[in-house]
């Protein structure tokens, strides 16, 4: 762990208005160095403005901005060999071939990796002389990611890295991005793909409305917290078993013949209520105890879908 | 796509730093040239059309161009139109849609600085523009061009040309949409190439009508490059002041509204 006020990125009450609508709003964070930090929340929520600000690209209201100890606004000549970015996308040149531009990036810094090794990882060997615009949207978007990771950075900021990717590509992504955090890279990356979040991130912040609602690691939010499920005829008795849970726990049928129980899930209460079906000629289907996801966290949160 | 290999190591171990100014300079020209030169839209517009009506109204009688010979008051002008081309209406489409589709932005993240960017723009320029003269000044001396006077003239005529089209082909990228700047650039370069003195004399048009043409940065470049090339003289003043003026307004404006993005 770092200290406090010494991480990759730190950002204290940061505002940015565009017209009367507040994009960020008294937004603070830390992402620790050499950790992977995930920005998980729907559009609109202020993710790609707080990146946009991290990188230089746009200027707070107010609050404070650190990426590296500098201020982007300020130091972004020294800043820039040492950040890579991957904006959500988009920023090559239509005509330009992949291992053309590619090239043209690595130029740029002193120790870049081999271009061709680099193609190599994401698949796109066979594609190098293709032109930008011929290429498919996870392609590109490959593409651009290994655009922002060719001149070695110790911070990558990447804008919603694998959307638009087919699995294969996407899971390529993710071995990608825990390969440089295991070489010491720190990652800032949005998401909306709870999966994404879940097992590639030390560390999620859920932002809504320009702030943020919670953080923490993955298994810290999700928390220990579990809920059963399962399917059985319609119309249970659902009061009757509710009594025989211990107090606090709750019971609803949505849709019909499908049943929830949130509860303190230990062996006692599953065997409870799979002792009532039986006492009751229930036949239970697709029993299973699930942990709660982010999606529920979020939803719990902000009232509002993810995927909306 | 291809399966991802794990068989070549990569060190992704962090190890920044920017490579020296002239380098990525020299890249980033690069690129640029050689995109231009695969643009087919931008051959034609570069060498293609000025090639043609070099070579139409040279070798026929379509235009009464005065006295003495064709190729002598064409070549000069073809010269002007060449360097609009590229240094205006190519560079004021290419940036346009470079900052339309998030290119500038995403070149504004890496090392390379925006001053080293727009010199690497006027590096690529001069090569095309380099490449156009060789080619029509070898197509006018088939056709029997005679060219006079101070070839250092001719440079310094080109070069303040140059800046003056960029300046406003930079304005016009950097404020308008990709579409507008596409539709007006090319639009500026058929009007001035009929009323700039490229193949249409000035001197076909009523007084008045022509003082305020020969003030046009493409009536000055081809006058100017006529005035040496085919009259011999050094330095022709009034055309270089009408650039000089250009220039400076251009590339002022252009450092003052240049959005990028």
């Amino acid at each position: 762990m770092t200290p406090p006020g010494d991480g990759a990125v730190e950002l204290d009450s940061l505002v940015k208005r565009y017209g009367a609508a507040r994009a960020v709003d008294g937004l603070t964070l830390s992402a620790a160095r050499g950790a992977v930090t995930a920005l998980l929340g729907p559009n609109g929520a202020g993710k790609t403005t707080t990146i946009e600000i991290c990188e230089g690209f746009r200027r707070a209201d107010s609050g404070t901005v650190r990426v590296l100890g500098l201020d982007p606004a300020a130091d972004g000549r020294a800043l820039k060999p040492r950040v890579g970015v991957m904006p959500q996308s988009g920023g090559v040149p239509g005509t330009a071939r992949a291992g053309e531009f590619l090239g043209l990036v690595a130029s740029f810094h002193a120790a870049p990796l081999g271009t061709s090794a680099l193609l190599d990882r994401l698949g796109l060997t066979e594609h190098a002389r293709t032109p930008f615009r011929r290429m498919s949207g996870g392609q590109q978007q490959r593409l651009s990611l290994a655009v922002a990771v060719v001149g070695r950075p110790e911070l990558l900021f990447l804008d919603e890295p694998t959307t638009g990717l087919d699995p294969q590509a996407r899971h390529a992504t993710w071995e990608l991005i825990q390969e440089l955090r295991a070489a010491g890279v720190s990652v800032v990356l949005t998401t909306h793909n709870m999966d994404e979040a879940e097992r590639l991130s030390d560390h999620v912040v859920i932002v809504d409305h320009g702030r943020v609602v919670a953080e923490g690691a993955p298994e810290e939010l999700t928390g220990a917290e579990r809920q059963l499920r399962f399917r059985a005829r319609p119309g249970l008795g659902l009061e009757e078993l509710l009594s025989a849970l211990p107090a606090g726990s709750a019971a609803k049928e949505s849709p019909a013949g499908h049943y929830l129980i949130e509860a303190d899930v230990r062996p006692e209460l599953l065997a409870t209520v799979t002792a009532w079906c039986a006492s009751h000629g229930v036949m239970t289907e697709d029993l299973r105890i699930e942990r709660r996801t982010l999606e529920d966290v979020f939803l719990e949160l902000t009232g509002r879908e993810l995927r909306a | 796509m291809t399966a991802p290999s794990k068989t070549v190591p990569l060190d992704l171990s962090p190890a920044p730093g920017a490579a020296p100014l002239p380098r990525m300079i020299a890249s980033q020209a690069g690129y640029e040239f050689r995109a231009v030169l695969r643009n087919g839209e931008q051959l034609l517009l570069t060498l293609i059309i000025p090639v043609v009506l070099l070579a139409l109204f040279s070798a026929t009688s379509l235009l009464d161009l005065g006295a003495g010979r064709r190729v002598d008051f064409l070549a000069p002008g073809i010269l002007a139109l060449a360097v609009m081309s590229t240094a205006f209406t190519g560079q004021a489409i290419g940036t346009g849609f470079e900052r339309r589709y998030g290119v500038l932005k995403r070149l504004g993240a890496t090392p390379l600085p925006r001053g080293g960017l727009i010199g690497a723009k006027t590096l690529s320029v001069v090569a095309v523009e380099a490449v156009q003269a060789a080619v029509v000044c070898a197509v006018a001396l088939a056709l029997g061009w005679h060219p006079h006077g101070d070839p250092g003239s001719v440079v310094v005529l080109l070069l303040l040309g140059t800046a003056a089209f960029s300046g406003f082909g930079l304005l016009m990228a950097g404020t308008l949409r990709a579409e507008a700047t596409l539709a007006a650039a090319n639009l500026v370069y058929i009007l001035l190439l009929a009323v700039g003195g490229v193949v249409f004399p000035l001197d076909k048009f009523p007084g008045p009508v022509r003082d305020v043409l020969e003030l046009l940065p493409i009536s000055a470049l081809a006058e100017g490059l006529r005035d040496v090339l085919q009259h011999g003289a050094a330095l022709p003043g009034k055309p270089l002041l009408v650039l000089a003026v250009w220039a400076a307004a251009g590339l002022a404006l252009a450092a003052r509204f240049f959005k990028w993005e």
